[in-house]
């Protein structure tokens, strides 16, 4: 008989991968038997035809749902305590291995989590406004000479009129309000400094402040102040502030409707301690409503009608400054710069609210930071998975012998997760008693305060997201790695454990290598930058000079009888006034012009009056002529320049041949006419040095000094044999007695100089410790496996010792991979630090160089830490006696 | 105790097993219930019914008897369980209580 011609094959695998196991046999049979009795009966073609009609209706759930596991899941928790039993026994059998792999992940998490309580506060920035994404405030965008664009929030008075008469539909407030200022409030005998702001009555309403006492229509009243609580607590101590009488300055009167809690520290009005009314700011200064559209002074704030979004609102109001100024007599350079009104929503302030639009720095660091703390939290992560898999020969047997008694993969795999999650939840303990008592610190390099959210239930979530993401990732490795190794191989000991298993583990430490290798070359530039801005000559003399604002007008007229009185006391040297302090320029003019060319100033130029005898106070180095002096009164038609604007005089001059120098121009007129002002000529005296006024990374602001009695600030300078703690109740001494109306508050030049830095310095810190902490987990991670390592060739040590090895030869056998490693991870991380630094550094004008021994330094030093790690374990293990090593078993 | 309720199909192929006089495994009961009822039945229906039943206790099953034309596969041989057979036993009473029930001269009027 000849075989049976069977069905056809496509249609059999079909049927055995849709049937389930266990029917596969039978409801073959049946119908392959069918099919037999069909071709005898009816002939091939048609037996073919019914037959995949018939394996077409097995595809029902009955034929295809798969019989239940015949060992089910245990209802109770039996061989779950026998994981944990097992990962705790291995946990405190190998203490030290423990104690890295705990302490490594507890350090990750706690940084991981504090950046993201940082982030968390950057982008919560303003929350604490209930109106939160209704209000914006109202910017003039537009372009620079330069080119760059801009965004002020500083602007015109008539502006503000002009949305108020003609947009008002759209907005359910719109506030005018001035800059935060200082201001002397007095209350019966109390006198307080405290920044405030004068800001139209709806402000409370719109900002949603919190009022302990008195309600939001508190600023309705003309002579009404609404005051924060620290400075309520401050000026009237327990007693009730309500109605009473506070004098604001020596010119405004007001009376208390209110006291709010103090704006938390992530607000833009944080540091506000008292809100009182503009019409009262406008009422002793009438000059504010006389302002045109060429003087930049004021904020708006608005709030959008339900409805309505902020760009609609942006587009149509666009152009109003534009439309106003087109044809104004003078204003051309104004409409050159193209100024656009645009509306910034609220959420935007913080992060995007630079006066530079092309500025991304904040968004940036909020980026940076978030990645370095992703990338401290992936190392250690790596160091768990590296230290796991290290040990994983250990524990090959137990897998093997786990395998042969019937564990199934999934169950080995929930073993090693198990014991992923035991690890990382005790690391997250830890990790949170870390982050319990850093915080106070970390907030202070930081400058910020942010606070454990013990009692909020997300934060609880994110803890419990964090344990499992962490875990999952950490104990991934292991888990897949370990269950599927085949008991057979494990258990004859031939389980391959040669260069394919070691790879992964050396790429590891290479990406975690490049990684602090990165990290230290650019903390090591952020600190050269630091060191090089703060290197700079910066033109005067800060040491021990005092910068006193004159906060009202009880100061005017008082020069001469002030500087005599305090001269008087023997503690001061000398003392002088000026417009601006030393550690800024507030008064910024151009139109200069010399022989009839004018001069432009690219960005303006700084025009600062200030009394004879400042340059002897804040410590002038001439570079040609001479200082203002008393005896010649035509000294007040005369200019000292800096360096920088004799060098734009010089590039002017398009009349003469030659190259002038700071000497020739002294003698030389120059024509001053800023469209506020007459028309004036004034003589060169001297040319100065540059003095660094305002940011110590960008170049100097040509300047020029003349005599007027314009001043905002008194600079003092000690004399030098005194100490600063003696002469300074000597110098309130003498204030309290000239100007009793005002508290005696003063600055240190050197202090303010010193903030300039403090952005640079916190950048340098925290980067600084985020590299210390890199550093840390790497090296722990690499100790750990170096101690393996030596371990696993304690019999080969043993050996080659018997032969003759010095304990050199050994130090250098078993340091030498580790040092390949962090070699390769150092020719990575050099371009990376490189590319990323140079960026950063060309956001300074005054900027350090890339030198190559930065980066060679940076490669030293994590060669001699590994160096260290690794001689540690590989000393001990060549020292080891043989007889000993060679016993083990 | 509660009876579970057994379908018409799968009462006929019961007794299909029940009434085989050689061992019953799925191509035979096929034939048998193609022959008894004249219904045109797919074999997957069949075996389908009998794993239902087989859940439901009511028939019970080994396997064994390979032939070529299987592909040298075992057959599932079924046969009725005590509890299958009280099954039946009861709808039969059942259907023959009704039966006597049945008013004479009814059934005829009802015929016509």
């Amino acid at each position: 008989m000849k075989p049976n011609p069977s069905p056809p094959r496509w249609l059999d695998k079909l049927l055995n991968w849709l049937v389930a196991p266990h029917l596969r046999e039978e409801v073959l049979g049946d119908i392959h038997e069918r099919y037999t009795l069909r071709m005898q009966r009816l002939g091939e073609r048609r037996a073919r035809q019914t037959y995949w009609r018939e394996v077409l209706a097995y595809v029902r759930p009955r034929f295809i749902r798969r019989k239940p596991n015949q060992y089910p899941n245990p209802s109770h928790t039996d061989m779950l305590r026998n994981y944990l039993k097992i990962a705790w026994r291995n946990l405190t059998k190998n203490k030290a291995f423990s104690t890295i792999n705990i302490g490594g992940l507890a350090v990750g998490m706690a940084v991981a989590m504090l950046i993201g309580l940082w982030i968390h506060d950057e982008l919560s920035f303003n929350n604490y406004h209930q109106n939160y994404g209704r209000i914006a405030q109202v910017r003039e965008r537009g372009i620079r000479e330069d080119g760059r664009r801009y965004s002020n929030t500083s602007l015109p008075y008539p502006l503000a009129t002009e949305l108020k008469t003609s947009y008002q539909r759209f907005f359910k407030h719109i506030l005018i309000a001035n800059d935060p200022e200082e201001h002397i409030l007095t209350a019966d005998q109390t006198k307080l400094t405290e920044t405030g702001r004068f800001i139209e009555a709806g402000a409370p309403e719109m900002l949603t402040l919190t009022m302990l006492k008195g309600t939001w229509a508190g600023l309705q009243d003309p002579h009404s102040i609404l005051l924060s609580a620290s400075t309520a607590q401050a000026l009237f101590g327990n007693a009730d502030p309500m109605g009473k009488h506070v004098k604001i300055n020596t010119d405004m009167d007001a009376r208390v409707t209110g006291v709010y809690e103090d704006f938390p520290h992530n607000t833009e009005f944080n540091g506000i301690k008292f809100l009182a009314p503009f019409v009262l700011w406008t009422s002793v200064n009438p000059w504010v409503k006389e302002q045109q559209w060429n003087n930049w002074f004021l904020s708006v704030y608005v709030q959008l009608q339900p409805g309505i979004d902020f760009d609609q609102v942006s587009a149509l109001i666009k152009d109003i400054e534009l439309n106003k100024i087109r044809n104004l007599e003078g204003a051309q350079k104004q409409v050159a710069s193209q100024p656009q009104i645009a509306l910034l929503p609220m959420s935007r302030w913080h992060l995007y609210g630079n006066y530079y639009e092309d500025d991304k720095g904040p968004v940036q660091m909020v980026w940076l930071i978030g990645l370095i703390g992703a990338f401290v939290l992936l190392l250690a992560c790596i160091n768990f998975m590296n230290l796991s898999t290290a040990r994983s020969m250990k524990r090959a047997k137990e897998v093997g012998i786990r395998k042969a008694v019937g564990s199934l993969r999934g169950q080995l795999v929930g073993q090693f997760f198990s014991e992923s999650f035991l690890v990382v939840g005790l690391a997250f303990v830890a990790s949170v008693l870390l982050i319990h008592f850093s915080l106070p610190w970390f907030n202070d390099i930081a400058a910020k305060q942010l606070t454990f959210r013990w009692t909020n239930l997300y934060f609880w979530l994110a803890g419990l997201g964090f344990i499992l993401l962490t875990g999952f990732v950490a104990g991934s490795y292991p888990a897949f790695y370990l269950s599927s190794f085949q008991p057979v191989k494990v258990l004859k000991g031939t389980l391959n454990s040669g260069r394919l298993v070691a790879t992964p583990r050396k790429l590891l430490i290479v990406l975690q290598f490049t990684v602090s290798v990165t990290l230290i070359t650019g903390t090591l530039i952020v600190y050269r930058q630091i060191q090089h801005a703060k290197n700079r000559p910066i033109g005067y003399d800060k040491a021990g000079l005092l910068l006193v604002k004159q906060k009202t007008a009880d100061f005017k007229g008082k020069h001469e009888l002030l500087r005599s009185e305090l001269k008087n006391t023997g503690v001061v040297f000398d003392m002088a006034e000026s417009r601006s302090s030393t550690t800024g320029i507030t008064m910024w003019n151009g139109g200069f012009s010399r022989r009839g060319t004018g001069i432009t100033c690219p960005n303006g130029c700084g025009t600062l009056p200030v009394s004879t005898e400042y340059g002897q106070t804040v410590g002038w180095q001439f570079v040609a002529g001479r200082d203002f002096n008393r005896a010649y009164s035509s000294d007040s038609a005369g200019f000292i320049i800096n360096e920088s604007f004799a060098k734009l005089l010089s590039l002017n001059n398009r009349t003469r041949t030659g190259k002038e120098t700071a000497a020739s121009l002294v003698g030389e007129t120059v024509t001053w006419s800023p469209g506020s002002r007459e028309a004036r000529t004034y003589t060169i005296l001297g040319v100065v040095n540059d003095m660094v006024a305002l940011s110590p990374y960008e170049s100097a602001i040509p300047t020029v000094f003349f005599l007027e009695d314009n001043y905002n600030w008194i600079n003092i300078k000690l004399n030098p044999q005194v100490s600063a703690a003696e002469a300074l109740p000597k110098i309130e001494a003498v204030f309290k007695r000239l100007i009793p109306t005002v508290p005696f508050d003063y600055k240190f030049a050197d202090q303010e100089y010193g903030a300039k830095f403090a952005a640079e310095e916190r950048i340098g810190k925290l980067a600084s410790v985020f590299a210390f902490l890199a550093i840390l987990i790497s090296c722990l991670g690499l100790f750990g496996l170096a101690s393996f390592m030596a371990e696993q060739r304690t019999k080969e040590i043993g050996i080659r010792k018997v032969l003759g090895a010095s304990v050199l030869n050994l130090w250098g056998l078993l340091s030498k991979d580790f040092v390949v490693l962090v070699l390769i991870a150092f020719l990575l991380a050099t371009p990376l630090a490189y590319y990323a630094m140079s960026d950063w550094l060309q956001k300074y004008e005054y900027r350090t160089e890339l030198s190559w021994w930065i980066f060679a330094a940076s490669g030293a030093g994590a060669l001699l830490i590994t160096l260290l790690t690794v001689s540690f374990q590989s000393i001990r293990a060549a020292l080891m006696n043989p007889v000993k090593s060679l016993r083990t078993e | 105790m509660k009876r579970t309720f057994l379908g018409e199909f799968e009462e006929v192929v019961l007794l299909v097993v029940a009434a085989c006089t050689e061992d019953a495994y799925g191509v035979i009961i096929w034939e048998q219930l193609q022959e008894q009822t004249g219904r045109s039945i797919t074999i997957s229906a069949v075996h389908a019914t009998l794993y239902r039943l087989e859940e439901k206790g009511y028939l019970s099953s080994q396997m064994g008897g390979a032939t070529a034309e299987r592909g040298g596969r075992r057959k599932r041989f079924f046969t009725v369980t005590a509890l299958g057979s009280r099954a039946l036993l009861e709808i039969q009473e059942m259907r023959q209580r009704l039966w006597q029930a049945i008013p004479q001269g009814k059934l005829q009027l009802i015929g016509q």
